[in-house]
């Protein structure tokens, strides 16, 4: 038996706000492979839950009017990878999401609470940064809208204020049309383990198909929380294809992060992996953009 | 705590329409080997790692450790005690099992079992990396994997022949 002192089931986002004010101590549960988990090793005790899984409006995704696509945050990290709208625009974020765990933990955990957990780890969040993803968080007084990056407030931490609900993750057409992602995740093992570090690259070619026009290069596991290359991707942009260019941005990317040594990996290490997966993830959008280098 | 928490639900498991009053605390796995006497859910890690009390939820492989036994409400299950014929007579996927050498002491039989009977009832081909992808949330201490492969792989393409 996990160790749950209550639990309350929201049907809609109404019902869950209106629990979340009734309820102000108790914490929200999506999927659970999480939460569970540390409920079974102890760290919350007496946990009191309210469940979002019933809420079927938060579940799947659409393409609104303007060319964003709409993320429901309940939608499951299988659901992603088997997406039309996704597959088509956002093959990066499918293939991130099928980076997670194993089919069991894909069927279970959900994109929204892949990143409202906070973990820097969290193989969806690099690639919803480089994304430019927006957030859409309802709370008793309307609804607000925050770029992602602003979301992290530091490891484990998010911006989830007190009565509100993460309502859907919004990524705009600029960041999907003729762009072309690739996200890498090294780990010791392929499957049901933790990113020793995530990289994952947007990128949009001129209109001649020989320079950069568009770079986004974001990594997890390079500081407490995902990360962005603010100074490479401004440095790069206009810059013409080829093996210096890949090089240069790649060694230029890791100036920018801060990874930690930990258990799992040194810090030394990481930077290695990064300034690789940064290569390798970079020449790897420029194929699927119909290049070469 | 004095007051626990129930909750009355309806599911079907394999195949027979059930209602239980559940504790909130439960998981899946506690309710299914606890009420219904269903002992191949494995009691494994318990943390969604070994496989082990994998079950069918609408058809898709779950584990049953880190899922609350609440949320069954609703929802179809099958346990692999679900796919023998009523004369207790094997599925081809389990018979393939038999044949190819792919149990040893057994404990994650169940669960893979189910995970590739929902590949096979999704019907699509795979290739052998894919296919391996698919197994990769069940930890088998025994067998080295090899047969288990060999048993689903013969499996899925026997049933997918028969489609074509």
């Amino acid at each position: 038996m996990y160790d749950i002192r209550a639990l309350y089931e929201a049907q809609t986002v109404e019902e869950a706000l209106a629990l979340r004010r009734e309820h102000p101590g108790a914490r929200l549960i999506a999927g659970g492979s999480d939460l569970l988990i540390k409920i079974r090793d102890g760290k919350l005790p007496d946990a009191e839950l309210i469940s979002i899984r019933g809420i079927d409006s938060l579940r799947g995704v659409s393409l609104e009017a303007d060319g964003t696509v709409r993320i429901g945050p309940l939608t499951s990290f299988t659901e992603l990878t088997r997406d039309g709208i996704i597959k088509e625009r956002l093959r990066v974020l499918a293939d991130a999401a099928g980076e997670v765990g194993s089919p069991q933990i894909r069927n279970i955990g959900t994109v929204g609470g892949n990143i409202c957990n906070g973990a820097t780890s969290a193989d969806t969040a690099s690639t919803l940064f480089a994304l430019d993803a927006k957030l859409e968080l309802r709370g008793g007084s309307g609804t607000r809208l925050l770029d992602i990056a602003g979301f992290y407030l530091g490891a484990g931490r998010t911006d989830v204020r007190e009565n509100e609900l993460l309502t859907g993750i919004l990524i705009g057409r600029e960041s999907w049309e003729r762009c072309h992602g690739c996200y890498i995740k090294y780990s010791m093992r392929s499957a049901l383990d933790i990113a020793v570090l995530g990289c994952s690259v947007n990128l949009r070619l001129s209109a001649d198909g020989a320079h950069i026009d568009r770079l986004r290069l974001a990594f997890g596991v390079a500081g407490p929380v995902p990360s962005r290359c603010p100074q490479t991707e401004l440095a790069f942009a206009g810059a013409p294809l080829g093996e210096d260019t890949a090089r240069q941005l790649a060694r230029s990317a890791v100036s920018e992060l801060s990874p930690r040594d930990s258990w799992r990996a040194s810090r030394a290490f990481r930077l290695h992996v990064a300034e690789e997966s940064a290569y390798l993830a970079f020449c790897e959008c420029v194929r699927r953009a119909g290049g070469a280098i | 705590m004095n007051d626990r928490q129930f909750k009355h639900i309806r599911c079907t498991i394999n195949s027979r329409a059930v209602d239980a009053m559940v504790d909130v605390r439960a998981s899946l796995t506690e309710l299914l080997r606890g009420e219904f006497a269903l002992t191949s859910v494995k009691h494994g890690c318990d943390v969604g790692e070994c496989g082990a009390c994998t079950v069918l939820i609408d058809g898709e492989p779950f584990n049953s450790c880190i899922y609350l036994a609440v949320w069954a409400d609703g929802k179809d299950i099958t346990t692999v005690d679900g796919l023998a014929e009523p004369d207790g007579s094997l599925s081809p996927l389990q018979q393939a099992f038999v044949d190819e050498g792919a149990i040893q002491c057994g404990f994650c039989t169940p669960g893979l079992i189910l995970t590739a009977q929902s590949l096979i009832n999704r019907g699509e081909p795979l290739s052998d990396e894919e296919l391996r992808r698919e197994l990769a949330g069940h930890l088998c201490r025994c067998t080295g994997y090899e047969n288990i492969f060999k048993a689903v792989r013969r499996a899925l393409d026997e049933s997918l022949g028969k489609k074509g």
